[in-house]
């Protein structure tokens, strides 16, 4: 059994239609799990299910055994699970600094030396803790986004497309420090448009097509899967 | 000596009057910006909460003048203050949790929030005049002036006599401190960043485990303060009639805009804007200019820009041009 799993996952948003059907996750500490598929298969469905911001008809949300389908989002932050969202991840009217304090809202004892952590991962934050994020590059905000997501110390990591809209140099840097975080036994779950450089820092993947599993492997099989490779990535 | 006379006559007749008149629009201006900034309207009950907190002020001023308590040379509404902070935010809160929050809970538009508190300026105007009545009402008591003109101009030997309100030394007074507190609480402590977070991204605020309810509580609770204080104050300086605050709003609106919405320190400032330019604008200089044009120079008009009834004119005319060329506000707030 995985750290943290959804399981045959069914639901939607609001009373719309089924967005993703029976539709299976799973991430152990210290991995990085990619989900793909062409767009509007339901990829981030599934990690906002995984979240709880998507009623579930049926299946089960569960953390290190314990069943959390019920939890609000607010709750799941306490279990340990960050989230950055795709777009508006960062306080943009606040500094670096403050972004970090609030990602540590719920940390209730001292956090100094996790801020400290957090600037050791991303040096450059260090040196701007005091601008404004709105300020600061796309490739230096997601790295604010990043670190206000780990001030809570999270055992799950859910990145919603981290590397959509920056250049393909900030990419590779982005994907070095995603890699960073997982070795501090972080279980990383993320959605990505850029199949081949995710699957190449992961451990496994999930491909899905129609809100449904249709490939999984790890990262190295799904890349050499002659199917996968013709319909995803591009041959 | 006719050139120190002038700026006495600034002094007491611009400058000074501008200055309380300001910080009262800045008190409600702060208030206008907080609500649109975290609980996302535009609140048009503002000039009738900020009357409804003044009437309850009047109606313990009364109370404790009856009880024979007062506060000397201060004026008893000062002791009512706290007692009509408390009755406007339970009477916030009852307005909020019978109203508002339903709109807000199912993400209604901005705009219908807008229209919803219209509907609860109406009601909140009805009950200050079933309550209170429309008529003009002055309930200060205590020591009116300072220093008075006459003294003044026997102390100095000057022309032109300054006179200095209690109720204005009091206005200024209270609004630094009571915006100096504000500011460090927002700037400084977890609780008021994590209002600004809110503010900034609402989603984010609720990923990072802000809790909404105690936000939209606290909100309620600084705008309560604002408000009653705002009220009274204005009250003290000039009289308590329920039409004139509603009035005020324009002023108040201008003033958060000026200072770009959302953005409490622009409001702060944009208060005293508008302040300024109304009195600016609609000064008789006739006098200022005898005093320091050669006689031969005297102007025969009274060299009056605007007629003071135009006042209002002033504010919609700054609103019309910052909209027009600045939306996000002088000092940098949301776009509207």
């Amino acid at each position: 059994m995985a750290f943290f799993e959804g399981e045959n996952m069914t639901g939607g948003y609001g009373n719309g239609p089924d967005i993703i059907n029976s539709c299976s996750v799973k991430v152990d500490r210290g991995e990085i799990v990619s989900i793909l598929g062409p767009n509007g298969a339901g990829k981030s469905t599934a990690m906002k299910a995984m979240l709880g911001l998507l009623n579930l008809k049926s299946g089960a949300i569960k953390i290190g055994g314990k069943d959390i389908t019920k939890l609000s989002p607010q709750d799941r932050v306490k279990e340990g699970i960050s989230f950055v969202p795709q777009t508006k991840n960062v306080f943009a009217g606040m500094t670096v600094e403050e972004n970090l304090e609030m990602g540590a809202f719920l940390v209730l004892d001292d956090y100094r030396s996790i801020i400290d952590e957090i600037y050791s991962l991303f040096p450059i934050l260090r040196e701007k803790r005091n601008q404004l994020v709105g300020e600061l590059s796309g490739g230096q905000r997601q790295q604010v986004a990043l670190g206000r997501a780990l001030m809570i110390r999270p055992s799950v990591l859910m990145l919603d497309e981290p590397t959509a809209g920056v250049s393909p140099i900030v990419m590779d840097e982005l994907f070095d420090h995603i890699v960073k975080v997982k070795r501090t036994n972080v279980a990383i779950l993320m959605v990505e448009q850029n199949a081949k450089q995710a699957l190449n820092i992961s451990d496994r993947g999930y491909v899905l097509v129609t809100g449904e599993n249709r490939y999984s492997g790890t990262g190295q099989e799904l890349l050499n899967n002659p199917e996968v490779r013709k319909s995803f990535l591009g041959g | 000596m006719d050139f120190l006379n002038a700026i006495i006559l600034l002094l007491n007749y611009i400058f000074i009057p501008a200055l309380t008149y300001g910080s009262q629009l800045a008190l409600g201006a702060i208030f206008v910006t907080l609500i649109y900034g975290i609980l996302r309207f535009a609140n048009f009950a503002t000039g009738d909460m900020m009357s409804f907190g003044t009437m309850i002020a009047i109606l313990f001023t009364w109370y404790f003048q009856s009880l024979g308590i007062s506060l000397g040379v201060l004026p008893t509404a000062l002791l009512a203050i706290p007692f009509a902070v408390i009755c406007m935010i339970l009477y916030m809160l009852v307005i909020d949790k019978f109203v508002f929050k339903y709109y807000r809970f199912n993400k209604s538009p901005p705009v219908m929030l807008a229209m919803v508190s219209i509907g609860v300026m109406f009601v909140t105007q009805a009950v200050v005049r079933i309550i209170i009545g429309p008529d003009d009402r002055r309930f200060f008591d205590g020591e009116r002036f300072l220093i008075k003109a006459g003294e003044f101009k026997e102390m100095t030997g000057l022309n032109e006599g300054l006179a200095l309100k209690s109720t204005q030394v009091m206005t200024i007074f209270i609004t630094v401190v009571l915006v100096s507190i504000l500011f460090w609480f927002l700037n400084k402590t977890k609780t008021g960043k994590s209002m600004k977070a809110y503010s900034d991204n609402e989603d984010l605020a609720l990923l990072s485990g802000i809790d909404p309810k105690r936000i939209v509580l606290i909100t309620w609770i600084i705008a309560g303060i604002l408000a009653t204080i705002g009220g009274v104050l204005y009250g003290l300086d000039k009289s308590f009639k329920p039409f004139t605050y509603f009035n005020n709003m324009l002023p108040i609106f201008a003033a958060a805009i000026v200072g770009g919405i959302g953005n409490p320190f622009g409001a702060f400032l944009g208060g005293y804007v508008i302040a300024f330019s109304e009195i600016f604008l609609t000064y008789a200089y006739k006098k200022f200019f005898m005093y320091v044009l050669p006689a031969s120079m005297e102007p025969e008009s009274l060299v009056q820009l605007l007629s003071t009834d135009y006042k209002f004119a002033v504010s919609f005319s700054i609103l019309v041009l910052v909209l027009l060329y600045r939306p996000s506000g002088i000092f940098k707030g949301k776009e509207l």
